[in-house]
């Protein structure tokens, strides 16, 4: 490795003219940045500060380390992971059927759309979720005539309630942003694709969706950190994800902040986990937008560590 | 040249709105014919382009392509507008190079190439990227298949867009401007490869403001202004001994 970081930048001083003449590498000293300096360990100081005053706070710091792998709090992270991605899922489907409805030529879809879009944005969503739990105050029995009959109760599982209330209402989001990324594709593409005689349905699908995911993933990526901390509104409706098992937990033993803190440790490494996800993800939809990949943040350290090797060089 | 010819366009009108853009064009153009389009910027000519592949809607006359209307069906006395799937059917026969490439900058070269006999025809994976690597070696590519489109410049870009035209293999190719966005340096490369391809039988519409082009492998040449056609004739004739003002005041500037 260290090799190869030494090589690179050498080669540039060394090297000649397209003429074959020589040239001389100009040597100079960097700017210094003592401001970045001193700035640096103001910041660290004031976090040193923040982190003493927790630690001395009156918290049970003990207990917070103590229940972090606690099995209850770990099924609750997982619930918290299943409904999450269920949701989004249900959303970004319901997201991207709406978003070509509301671009639709048909008026009657478009309307639809806009309605759906209208309600479930409108609504809270603490509230639509609270609907879903009591549907079978409006609807008895859910009844598809010879296919499938069943009580509402039954079929309404704590899931299921959750699954539908945040997947229908993040669709009405995910609608929207979908349908930035459709219009923010240029019209010579669906142009080009018509007159190679490809129908709409594939000029969107193989032409103008992967496209539009470029504009598509980061407002996603932001949508989907906001539904791991939203799921924590289904305890309402009787399903344990994380912060209600690890409430459970405070209520009983008297330790209501630490399990919060507990929580919150797991909702920032999902957090984490996730975000590295979008980064690749996003690299992914850049290819052919950019003539290189901007470099992953692996290989930015690397590179901040060469030029950090470098400097004794440049200074001898 | 005999039979029906490749495109007939009788009457043509066409607006945006209360912009009335083609002002009745009759016209035709014979099979294996290079046939140029010239004027000044607003006279129509990329409008009626887009109107033979039915990328615009025609407001009024008969516009038919291999004598079959274009975006209508007529039964009896009444002229019936075409399903988006049947205006797509008629569309794969026509091949179109935008001025500004319109590559799909998702796929290589090779996926462009490839993409519409695939999901089009529904031709299998191995004999579309046979015939489109035949054709970007006949477009001078052959080594840039592997490319993005942003890797490549925009003459390269143009050839790439004209290789993934004729992979559908058309009976007429329309080119809207295919050398305006282009450096000088490059604009010779693109016109090679259409005049290759004109050699070839090719029949073609060019939109063009290359006079050079126009009388030396055009076969007819029509001046457009105002949503009209004002001269038309053999391309050497136009471009040398204009009849019309409005042409002799055009062709001063451009040439």
């Amino acid at each position: 490795m260290t090799d190869k970081i030494s090589k690179e930048p050498a080669a540039a001083p060394s090297g000649s003219t397209p003429s074959g003449l020589p040239y001389e590498a100009i040597k100079a000293i960097p700017v210094r940045h003592y401001g970045r300096w001193v700035s640096a360990v103001v910041v660290v100081v004031l976090l040193g500060w923040l982190v003493y005053a927790f630690s001395q706070g009156d918290v049970v710091w003990a207990t917070v380390w103590d229940k972090v792998f606690d099995p209850s709090v770990i099924d609750g992270m997982w619930n918290t992971i299943i409904i999450s991605i269920s949701a989004m899922a249900l959303g970004l489907v319901l997201g991207i059927v709406f978003a070509v409805m509301r671009l639709s030529k048909n008026p009657v879809t478009g309307a639809v759309a806009w309605l759906y879009i209208w309600f479930f944005r409108g609504t809270p969503v603490y509230v639509q979720l609270l609907v879903w739990f009591n549907l079978s105050l409006i609807f008895h029995y859910i009844n598809l005539g010879p296919i499938y009959k069943n009580e509402t109760v039954d079929v309404m599982t704590p899931f299921m309630v959750a699954l539908l209330g945040l997947g229908l209402n993040e669709g009405a989001y995910m609608a929207e942003i979908v349908r930035a990324g459709i219009q923010s594709v240029d019209e010579g593409q669906t142009e080009a694709a018509h007159a190679l005689g490809m129908s709409s349905t594939k000029t969107m699908g193989r032409i103008v969706l992967p496209q539009a995911m470029r504009v598509i993933v980061p407002p996603t990526g932001n949508e989907f950190i906001n539904m791991l901390k939203t799921s924590s509104l289904v305890s309402a409706v009787q399903y344990t994800e994380l912060l209600r098992a690890s409430s459970n937990i405070g209520n009983t033993a008297g330790a209501v902040m630490e399990m919060l803190f507990v929580a919150s440790i797991w909702y920032l490494a999902l957090t984490s986990v996730f975000s590295v996800g979008q980064y690749y993800l996003e690299r992914r939809f850049a290819r052919g937008s950019t003539r290189n990949l901007p470099a992953t943040p692996f290989q930015r350290v690397k590179k901040n560590l060469t030029t950090f090797k470098r400097s004794p060089e440049a200074k001898a | 040249m005999t039979g029906q010819p490749m495109v007939k366009a009788e009457g043509v009108h066409k607006s945006y709105g209360a912009a009335h853009i083609l002002r009745g064009i009759d016209l035709e153009v014979q099979n294996g014919e290079v046939f140029c389009l010239v004027g000044p910027s607003g006279s129509g000519k990329s409008t009626f382009l887009r109107c033979i592949n039915h990328l615009e809607r025609i407001d009024g006359g008969r516009l038919s392509v291999d004598g079959e209307l274009v975006g209508y069906k007529q039964k009896g006395d009444k002229l019936y507008e075409l399903k988006d799937s049947e205006v797509a059917v008629q569309r794969r026969d026509i091949g179109m190079v935008f001025q500004r490439f319109n590559l799909f900058p998702h796929m290589t070269a090779l996926a462009n190439v490839m993409e519409a006999p695939i999901q089009v025809k529904g031709e299998s994976k191995a004999v579309a990227r046979e015939r489109a690597e035949r054709l970007l070696d006949r477009v001078g590519l052959g080594d840039k298949m592997g490319n993005y489109p942003s890797q490549l410049s925009g003459g390269q870009q143009q050839r790439v867009a004209i290789a993934r035209a004729l992979a559908m293999e058309p009976k007429l190719m329309l080119f809207d401007e295919p050398t305006s966005a282009l450096d000088p340096e490059l604009v010779g490369d693109v016109l090679d490869v259409m005049r290759d391809l004109a050699e070839s039988g090719m029949t073609m519409i060019v939109v063009t403001h290359e006079m050079g082009f126009a009388r030396e492998v055009g076969d007819s040449l029509v001046f457009m202004d105002g949503g009209v056609v004002v001269e038309s004739g053999n391309p050497r004739d136009v471009l040398t001994n204009p009849q019309q003002d409005r042409t002799k005041a055009f062709l001063s500037k451009v040439l």
